[in-house]
């Protein structure tokens, strides 16, 4: 069954992300997909991630469609104008990629080559609604289509914030980003439950399914660099302690438990998981079967 | 105002490479503003350069470099000392240089880069930036223009980088947003928000094809008058 189905239908879905490598070697994506095909529902091909140049997320969604995993093809704004973004769109529908993640990207400067211009042409926003004039069969500026997509639009909202400022632009933006035609959502990690229970209660008015972040631990260092360095992520002391506790040779068992105990709770307040494992693609059958789905 | 800053003087030895001898040009406006080429720069450059073994044959800060018919009139008593020179060293605004090699029949060299502000245009610094976008939406983000304060002049809202209220680029940049949303909601607009804006037009971004290469003053209307008769 697609996401699509999965999500609409109402069952609860699973997804997890793996990212191209810098060259031309695919051996690991083959690996990936292998070991993901018939684990989880979808599985998101991100694009560039952190600004860091690599093989291309149309071409690794592509290897992934023919490979029988579902992907979630991760479109970002920062290195393609609305040209390009829509030329690439076309293309991933005509090799066979349904689901469409839209975000805006990471600053050029934080990745490996500082120099690039960011482009940002359009936005997550206005990428959707690029992407739902796709699907009606016109182009952004109101050319008509030989032939149109059916895209499966999502794009990602952030559970944690630090200031009112940022929960208040993060909801408000969830608002645009449904207007301009999301159709589910996968937020950043999340560690806390009962902040995401209250995100999702403020949320849960919008009708559209989210599908909760997971990152699972690998150690007490992660967590912390987490806490520090990366926007939106809150992993609790006491999950810090238990990672820091856990002897060495337990540790990874320790972070997929968490990992797992957080899906079990969430399972009941949202719509779907979506399990970023950063490395740990190839245990992510691991953590679906802890946490008992 | 435009601001420029000096190139390091190896790049500048480099561009004089195999010349003797060098006229130094500054400018009394933006550059002396900037500190990379009033009076004071240009008496440093010529210890410099003469430290180097270079021979200055003289110098010269006039009031506006950009002003071509200016730059020429203020150096009609000192043609004979550029033309002693190998070449010119201009020490002012990408605009300057430019002015100053189309003005004289002679080698240029830059001394400045022009550092781009941001959108800042003002002669007193503040904070306010203006992206010269030529579709203000500074009605729907209360007065703070996404385009400069956003690093990635995003118009739809947050992207979700920004951590205790601070860009990801830096810690020492605000996220525009989050200055935004704080304005709005001290000025009860938060409704702004929800706004549904195009993304930007990136044609009304460019510069108009009239504004491109061509000056509006009428001094360089005159010059051009005067070069024809």
């Amino acid at each position: 069954m697609s996401l699509q189905s999965k999500l609409e239908s109402g069952q609860f879905a699973i997804s997890c992300e793996f990212g191209p490598l810098k060259g031309t070697d695919t051996t690991e994506i083959k690996e990936n997909i292998e070991v993901l095909k018939g684990k989880v529902d979808a599985a998101n091909v991100t694009d560039q991630q952190s600004s860091v140049m690599r093989l291309g997320a149309l071409v690794t969604s592509y290897l992934a469609a023919s490979g029988g995993l579902e992907p979630i093809f991760q479109v970002t704004c920062r290195d393609r104008n609305r040209i390009a973004l829509q030329s690439d769109l076309l293309s991933a529908w005509v090799l066979g990629i349904r689901n469409v993640l839209a975000l805006t990207g990471d600053l050029p400067q934080l990745g490996d080559h500082p120099q690039a211009k960011g482009v940002f042409d359009l936005d997550s926003v206005t990428l959707l609604k690029a992407i739902s004039r796709l699907n009606e069969g016109y182009d952004i500026v109101g050319n008509e289509l030989q032939g149109k997509p059916a895209f499966f639009p999502g794009a990602v909202v952030k559970v944690d914030s630090d200031t009112e400022a940022s929960t208040e632009l993060q909801i408000a933006k969830m608002e645009r980003k449904i207007a301009a035609g999301a159709k589910f959502f996968q937020t950043q990690a999340v560690y806390d439950i009962d902040n995401f229970a209250k995100f999702m209660k403020r949320v849960e008015k919008f009708g559209v399914p989210v599908m909760a972040g997971v990152i699972p631990l690998k150690n007490a260092g992660m967590a912390r660099y987490m806490n520090s360095s990366v926007a939106g992520v809150y992993v609790p002391d006491e999950l810090i302690k238990k990672m820091a506790d856990a002897p060495k040779e337990e540790r990874a068992k320790t972070g997929i438990g968490i990992a797992a105990d957080f899906i079990k709770q969430a399972k009941s307040l949202c719509q779907g998981v979506h399990i970023m494992a950063i490395g740990w693609e190839k245990r992510v059958p691991e953590i679906i079967e802890a946490a008992g789905l | 105002m435009i601001v420029s800053e000096q190139k390091p003087l190896e790049e500048i030895l480099g561009y004089l490479e195999g010349e003797k001898s060098v006229f130094i040009l500054g400018c009394n406006g933006c550059a002396q503003s900037s500190g990379s080429g009033g009076p004071v720069q240009v008496t440093e450059m010529k210890q410099k350069l003469e430290e180097a073994g270079k021979k200055v044959t003289g110098t010269k800060v006039i009031d506006f470099l950009c002003e071509k018919a200016l730059v020429k009139s203020a150096l009609r008593g000192r043609i004979e000392e550029i033309k002693a020179a190998d070449s010119v060293l201009v020490l002012t605004c990408g605009i300057g240089i430019q002015a100053v090699a189309a003005a004289l029949n002679k080698v240029v060299h830059p001394g400045c880069n022009t550092v781009n502000m941001g959108g800042s245009r003002g002669e007193w610094e503040g904070s306010e930036r203006c992206g010269e976008c030529g579709q203000c939406l500074l009605e729907y983000t209360g007065g703070i223009c996404p385009v400069t304060a956003c690093t990635k002049s995003l118009v739809s809202g947050a992207c979700g980088g920004a951590s205790n209220g601070k860009c990801e680029i830096s810690p020492d940049r605000d996220c525009g947003w989050e200055l935004i949303y704080k304005r709005l909601k001290e000025r009860g607009r938060l409704d702004m928000l929800k706004v549904d804006l195009e993304a930007l037009d990136h044609g009304k971004l460019a510069p108009r094809p009239e504004m491109m290469s061509t000056s509006r003053y009428a001094l360089e209307q005159s010059d051009q008058e005067v070069k024809e008769q």
